[in-house]
């Protein structure tokens, strides 16, 4: 293992270093759409609130190398041109954030209704009261299922490898078909895999202590 | 502080772990002993590759030139009612589908490499490829030169030799290596690249199911097919080795290379027999 890592470190850095970028660029847009779509479940308009069940449905119950896979060659032929690298990052963020959207949504509803009719006889609008009132109890609740799906978003960016996106799983592909040494590279690559993902699971769980 | 350490722990366990995995070693066996026994040889063939390899997906089966090959190779050894059993393969697949010994030999469009040879051992040619392009019909790439431009990207499959051999030719373009040639051939289709390139018997197969594209620029490197097996499996490979030769000369090989190459235009049947 040690051996794959002195031979081919620059690939695997660059691999790694793509993995991160591609996880936080889609953590945060994922974070944004699904908190959206969580409230627009909320809201009083009927519209809208089948507009988020809609969405939600048809990207929780599509697997995420199908996204990837429509984004990386069906639309470049017919919309615009975009590599693999984007196309992988749009479809994991739309991926995770259908799964964030139920994950908040959830939090929302666990909120004791009183919160919300408290502030708004206050005279705060319905948004204001959700902003200033709801969200921030609503998101306390939803810190352990939140870094569940942090974790599973990198590790799900390992679709890229899939379209050429340059992660670490693809580079890990690349090192094993040119040093045979298949056991050794998905070995390193794993254990950079856990780089990432164990200081965040870590950080989830204390964030969750201080919090809590 | 604690936590780091514990942190620290965990992954060094992890480290630790994988390092002892690699160096335990598995023993080898005979293959062809076990092939007698149980009249069966499992062959690891691709099941995307027209003229090579192809799933019908009516059927199920596997369908190709190799697949052909692998079948009249185990009747010559095992006799008539020896059995051929396939398991799908891709460029990237194989070699460790052979190693962990899942399958008994390779017939996969496996070009012989002196890389290659390190790790497995590979019977005599049984089809002299060639590297070449795929472009869609009016590109303005003519040739393997024409891709020496920064801006170029050129599509191959992961764990093939074309990667290499393109990196060697044109050092300048960019290359962007897919899972199998079915998915190489679709981002060529909605412009990921410009060319596709691997060797020109599967280049012929796609360009004549997909009439926009053609293949150019002839070939630029010799890609001598053979069929692999894990290394030290000597007697099989002799086996293989004594049924092709056979193959050639009662003119089994032949029929089957005109089965299959004889009306794609363009196809030089005699550069591919060669030995």
């Amino acid at each position: 293992m040690i051996s794959v890592f002195q031979q081919h470190g620059q690939e695997l850095l660059t691999g790694l270093g793509n993995t991160i970028l591609c996880s936080v660029i889609a953590l945060f847009f994922s974070l944004i759409i699904g908190s959206t779509f969580a409230i627009f479940e909320v809201l009083p308009s009927k519209l809208l609130r089948v507009i988020g069940r809609i969405y939600i449905e048809v990207f929780r119950n599509i697997p995420l190398l199908v996204i990837g896979m429509f984004f990386y060659v069906v639309v470049p032929q017919y919309v615009l041109p975009m590599d693999g690298f984007t196309a992988g990052t749009i479809g994991l963020t739309l991926y995770t954030s259908s799964f964030i959207a139920e994950t908040v949504r959830a939090g929302i509803q666990a909120v004791d209704s009183g919160q919300m009719e408290g502030a708004r006889a206050n005279g705060l609008s319905f948004m204001q009261a959700m902003w200033h009132i709801v969200l921030p109890q609503a998101f306390k609740y939803v810190i352990p299922p939140l870094g569940n799906q942090f974790i599973n978003l990198v590790k799900n960016s390992s679709v890229l490898a899939f379209v050429a996106g340059f992660d670490l799983m693809y580079q890990g592909d690349m090192i094993a078909s040119a040093t045979f040494d298949t056991f050794n590279t998905y070995i390193a690559v794993g254990v950079l895999y856990l780089i990432i993902t164990l200081p965040l699971s870590y950080y989830m769980r204390y964030l969750e202590k201080k919090l809590a | 502080m604690k936590r780091l350490r514990k942190l620290l722990l965990t992954l060094g366990i992890f480290i630790l772990g994988g390092l002892l995995c690699a160096c335990s070693s598995s023993k080898t066996q005979s293959t062809w002993s076990e092939d007698k026994a149980d009249n069966t040889i499992t062959w690891g063939v691709k099941a995307d590759t027209r003229l090579f390899g192809l799933m019908d997906v009516k059927t199920g089966q596997i369908k190709g030139f190799d697949i052909d090959v692998a079948k009249a190779v185990t009747k010559k050894i095992l006799g008539s009612k020896g059995k051929a059993k396939f398991v799908q393969v891709t460029s990237k697949t194989r070699i460790p589908l052979l190693k962990n010994g899942n399958i008994d030999a390779i017939i996969a469009t496996m070009t012989i490499t002196p890389d290659r040879e390190k790790i497995v051992d590979f019977s005599k040619v049984y089809f002299a490829a060639g590297q070449s392009l795929l472009v869609k019909k009016g590109s303005s790439i003519k040739n393997v030169k024409d891709l020496n431009k920064t801006g170029t990207t050129v599509l191959a499959v992961k764990g093939s030799t074309s990667a290499v051999n393109i990196k060697k030719s044109a050092p300048k373009a960019k290359i962007l290596e897919l899972e199998d040639y079915a998915q190489a051939f679709t981002a060529l289709k909605s412009g990921q690249g410009q060319a596709l390139t691997t060797d020109n018997g599967i280049l012929f197969g796609i360009a004549s199911e997909n009439p926009g594209y053609q293949v150019v620029g002839g070939t630029f490197t010799n890609e001598p097919y053979g069929i692999a097996v894990n290394q030290g499996q000597t007697e099989l490979k002799n086996k293989i080795n004594k049924a092709l030769a056979e193959m050639r000369k009662d003119g089994t090989y032949q029929k089957l290379l005109q089965k299959w190459f004889g009306n794609v235009a363009g196809f030089n049947l005699k550069e591919a027999s060669q030995q």
